[in-house]
């Protein structure tokens, strides 16, 4: 399944269309970011709430193919700059980590 | 007294750092700015910190040997020494809790390590942007005695401990807070603020972010600034 293949109505892209062609293998949920360095798999959606462009360079660093923000946070402008530089797709959703690892648990099966 | 500070700058070793934030170039831009007092803060190490502090003596400037510690909590202490022999140890136990992540410079900027001339003399090749392995009751626990700990950015919305926690430990040397330097401190009435002694310094990436000479700390002296900070 590809990035494209979950975007709709409930997550809605925010930055990085360059990379919608990115292959999900995984879904990852964590918040801290020091952890999600050292233990998220290449090829996960990474589901959090944190917004600032840190989360960028990890999802760079550790290859993800997405970030999902969760609660309908909003992604910080530097953040979203480098999200579209670095084709790094970021998806907004308003529900709670757990309601989008449901969601993304339908669309991937 | 009065003395003005900033005590919370990065140099270039930290990775989210200029590489002009060498040695030279920060401890003259205090200088300039009229600054009395400052504190070299990177994450995780506090590698760059001898050849400030002594390149800061002979510039006439104060410096507090300092350390930014990412807790595993994923928050920001500011560590503040009254030795600089205890800083630098302290920063090797930090250094050497930190997961064994290579850095990408590409990403996260390069983490140099300098002498008294601005000369690149390593490269740090561990992430220094990571949290190492001991919680925020640890790190206040190991700074009993040594010097004090001081929550950084408490109003952010990212590595802080109001932010992270959602509230402020009851931790007995929890004495001071940091707010960024944008923040208004005056009128404001939060509750930290009535319980903790505020201070705000720049968290400088970039040499023109150092703090103007605009916020000072009243002691008696400069060796009494470390011991106002934790009680």
């Amino acid at each position: 399944m590809k990035v494209k293949d979950i975007l709709n109505s409930e997550f809605t892209l925010v930055a990085g269309s360059g990379g919608i062609e990115k292959e999900i293998s995984n879904v990852y949920v964590c918040d801290l970011l020091s952890f999600v360095m050292s233990h998220v798999k290449s090829g996960s959606a990474w589901i959090t709430i944190q917004t600032h462009v840190n989360v960028v360079a990890v999802a760079l660093m550790t290859e993800i193919s997405c970030i999902i923000i969760c609660e309908g946070e909003k992604l910080d402008e530097n953040a979203k700059v480098k999200a579209d530089e670095e084709n790094i797709p970021v998806i907004s959703f308003s529900g709670t980590s757990y309601d989008a690892a449901i969601r993304l648990s339908e669309l991937i099966k | 007294m009065k003395f003005y500070y900033d005590l919370h700058i990065h140099s270039a070793l930290s990775p989210c750092a200029d590489n002009e934030m060498t040695p030279n170039n920060i401890v003259n831009m205090a200088v300039l700015k009229g600054l009395d007092v400052i504190s070299i803060t990177d994450h995780n190490s506090a590698k760059n910190v001898e050849v400030i502090y002594e390149l800061s003596k002979s510039k006439g400037i104060k410096l507090i040997p300092g350390i930014e510690v990412q807790t595993k909590e994923e928050v920001h202490i500011l560590c503040y020494f009254f030795d600089i022999f205890d800083c630098i140890s302290f920063g090797k136990i930090i250094y050497d809790s930190l997961e064994c992540i290579k850095n990408n410079k590409s990403i996260f900027g390069e983490q140099l390590i300098m002498d008294e001339d601005d000369n690149i003399i390593a490269e740090e090749e561990k992430l220094l942007l990571t949290s190492c392995g001991y919680s925020i009751n640890d790190i206040f626990k190991m700074m009993d005695g040594k010097g004090a700990a001081v929550p950084a950015h408490v109003d952010r919305t990212s590595y802080s401990i109001i932010s992270n926690l959602g509230f402020i430990p009851n931790i007995s040397n929890l004495k001071t807070v940091e707010v960024s330097s944008d923040f208004s401190i005056v009128g404001n009435t939060s509750e930290y603020q009535k319980k903790h002694k505020t201070i705000s310094s720049s968290d400088a990436h970039r040499l023109g972010d150092i703090n103007e000479r605009i916020h000072y700390i009243e002691c008696n002296d400069f060796e009494s600034i470390v011991e106002w900070l934790c009680s």
